[in-house]
């Protein structure tokens, strides 16, 4: 490929350069604003340039935001802190949950392994609201409504297939000889797991989990169903934001930028592990 | 008891847990899926009622009457449409996008591996929360957006907010998120290849369109499969960006499957016709993720083999 014509490597650099504005562009846009006043922000033409302030984020951080009109209480922190306390417990559950489970699919086929298996990766695909709608008449009669402890069982539902599949094809990697020499030098299966089979697996499982932390982050339709205000993340809680708060646009800004600014970091950590994780195993990057 | 049959019992004692400790180390995990699978045989049920909630005392069996009503119905064949189409849209456009991408990409170099984990971002963004950013950005009065369309002579374009355009705008918000993955999915499959076919071709002078098509593409269809499946079964069963930037509006024109179900269960409080919906979209995705399956663990056994 040395002989690349000089219009063909131009043409391949605007291509790019294309690409990158197109899918930078509204990340580095919504950066900006959340630095802005509403009244840089209203302003036409769009300015590029502009003194930033930290009056947005101070807003949101203190939950008190003072206009013209008076007072405004704002509630997003509270999200902030449904969004990580959700996330990370879901997480760990699920870890708790499928690490154990993989293990035993990775390495006992036994009767019905892969059917449970396959029926654990079915979730991943159905529709949501197919479980969702008649979860919260269930919901309502159990009294999980709006409870952490229902919001994170029904988040087994993006955290589970996630792990297990993830996790039992890094199992399946370990070769058998070593945990059967660990076996027969007298150590219990329980020993044999802790010792060797975990730590082996441990680099996978770690990016697993932080797949399925960003995931279950994202995640929409589940609290926008199942729970109201004070139990809803960031991404149900913005929309209400918006809603509500109606023209506070710089407040809107950096209330995206704080939701979407720990799934972005976690992504660059773990990006090593992205294409494994997102193709469930299927494609190794 | 002797020492002789303590020591007889011990072993099979052994064996027996070693056959049930499988079932216990998974146990768990089923146990909590197992009472996720309880309100899909509901919604089953209730797709054969006729339930609204704001008429708990007349609901009763209907046998087929949500499903048979759908035939005559409008505004299903209206979700229908909608939702075939955003699903092959966004599809097509991203899978022709994704594997430009991924093309230019190829190489490995210092400056395509950081462009290629830039590209990552939108895919780390919560889809709702994009559609929020596009909201933004479009807004009619100060969206950078509107204001870089009306430079170009579309002076009210309106995006989201009029029919003719809502379905272009959605698209676009889903094209701008899921592009990466299908990116991301051809990027590591082009790069998996083997060289050698692609070596040959340049020794014997082969046109670039040539190795394209015939070489390329061939070996890189399991990949292009997996990913179009996958996005398919995603993009088909779409809620967050649609319901986040204009519940389903304006009017009924973004009402694909699950914005509709959503609709009719909390706002007309309709859960029969809400159910059959979730059933049929159920039985499309059921189709589709058992061919993608099959691809899928193609694939994942190829990812093994090379471990």
């Amino acid at each position: 490929m040395e002989h690349t014509s000089l219009l063909e490597r131009i043409l391949r650099g605007v291509a790019l350069t294309l690409v990158v504005i197109f899918f930078m562009f509204p990340i580095v846009w919504i950066f900006m604003m959340s630095f802005q006043t509403n009244e840089t922000i209203l302003r036409i033409p769009p300015q590029l340039v502009f003194k930033p302030t930290l009056a947005n984020y101070t807003a949101l951080i203190t939950g008190k935001l003072t206009t013209a009109a008076g007072t405004l209480d704002i509630a997003f922190m509270r999200n902030l802190w449904n969004s990580v306390f959700l996330s990370v417990t879901s997480v760990a559950v699920a870890l708790l949950l499928g690490v154990p489970a993989a293990y035993a699919f990775a390495r006992h086929k036994f009767r019905g392994s892969e059917d449970i298996a396959f029926t654990l990766l079915s979730f991943r695909f159905a529709p949501a609201l197919l479980v969702l709608l008649p979860l919260t008449l269930y919901f309502q009669k159990l009294g999980l409504s709006n409870t952490y402890i229902g919001l994170i069982w029904v988040y087994q539902l993006i955290c589970l297939p996630l792990i297990l599949w993830i996790v039992r094809g890094y199992f399946e990697d370990i070769p058998a000889d070593i945990e059967y020499a660990y076996r027969i030098a007298g150590h219990s299966w329980f020993a044999t797991f802790r010792k060797i089979a975990l730590p082996l697996a441990g680099p996978g499982i770690a990016a697993a989990g932080l797949l399925a932390f960003i995931f279950a982050w994202n995640n929409f339709v589940f609290a926008l169903v199942l729970a109201s205000a004070d139990k809803q993340p960031v991404t149900v809680g913005a929309l209400a934001f918006i809603t509500s708060s109606g023209i506070q646009y710089g407040q809107i800004s950096a209330a995206i930028v704080l939701s979407i600014t720990p799934t972005l970091a976690l992504a660059l950590y773990a990006q090593r592990y992205l294409v494994e994780g997102l193709s469930l195993g299927a494609v190794k990057g | 008891m002797t020492a002789a049959t303590m020591q007889r019992n011990r072993p099979s004692g052994f064996r027996i847990s070693k056959r049930v400790l499988p079932y216990v180390l998974s146990l768990p995990a089923l146990l909590v899926c197992i009472g996720i699978l309880i309100p899909f045989f509901t919604s089953v049920v209730y797709s054969f009622q006729r339930y609204r909630l704001s008429q708990p005392w007349a609901r009763q069996f209907n046998w087929g009457d949500n499903y048979i009503s759908f035939f005559t119905d409008p505004k299903f064949w209206n979700t229908l449409e909608i939702s075939l189409l955003y699903a092959g849209i966004t599809v097509l456009l991203e899978l022709l996008l994704g594997l430009g991408i991924a093309m230019l990409l190829q190489k490995r170099s210092t400056l395509n591996n950081f462009i290629s984990i830039m590209l990552l971002m939108p895919l780390m963004t919560a889809p709702a929360l994009a559609a929020l950013m596009w909201k933004l950005m479009t807004n009619p009065g100060f969206g950078v957006l509107s204001y870089l369309a009306s430079l170009i002579g579309l002076q009210d374009f309106r995006w989201a907010s009029s029919p003719s355009t809502a379905l272009f705008t959605v698209v676009l918000v889903d094209i701008w998120v899921y592009t990466p993955f299908i990116m991301i999915l051809l990027l590591a499959g082009l790069r998996s290849l083997p060289t050698q076919p692609f070596e040959a071709a340049a020794l014997d002078g082969v046109p670039r369109s040539f190795v394209f098509f015939r070489i390329t593409l061939p070996m890189l269809t399991p990949y292009i499969l997996t990913a179009t499946l996958f996005r398919l079964l995603d993009s088909i069963q779409q809620f967050d960006i649609i319901y986040a930037m204009t519940q389903g509006g304006p009017g009924d024109t973004l009402t694909v499957f699950q914005v509709e179900a959503y609709l009719n269960f909390f706002q007309s409080t309709n859960v029969g016709r809400s159910a059959a919906l979730m059933i049929i979209l159920w039985a499309i995705t059921y189709f589709l993720s058992n061919i993608f399956i099959k691809n899928w663990l193609r694939l994942r056994e190829r990812a093994r083999g090379q471990a």
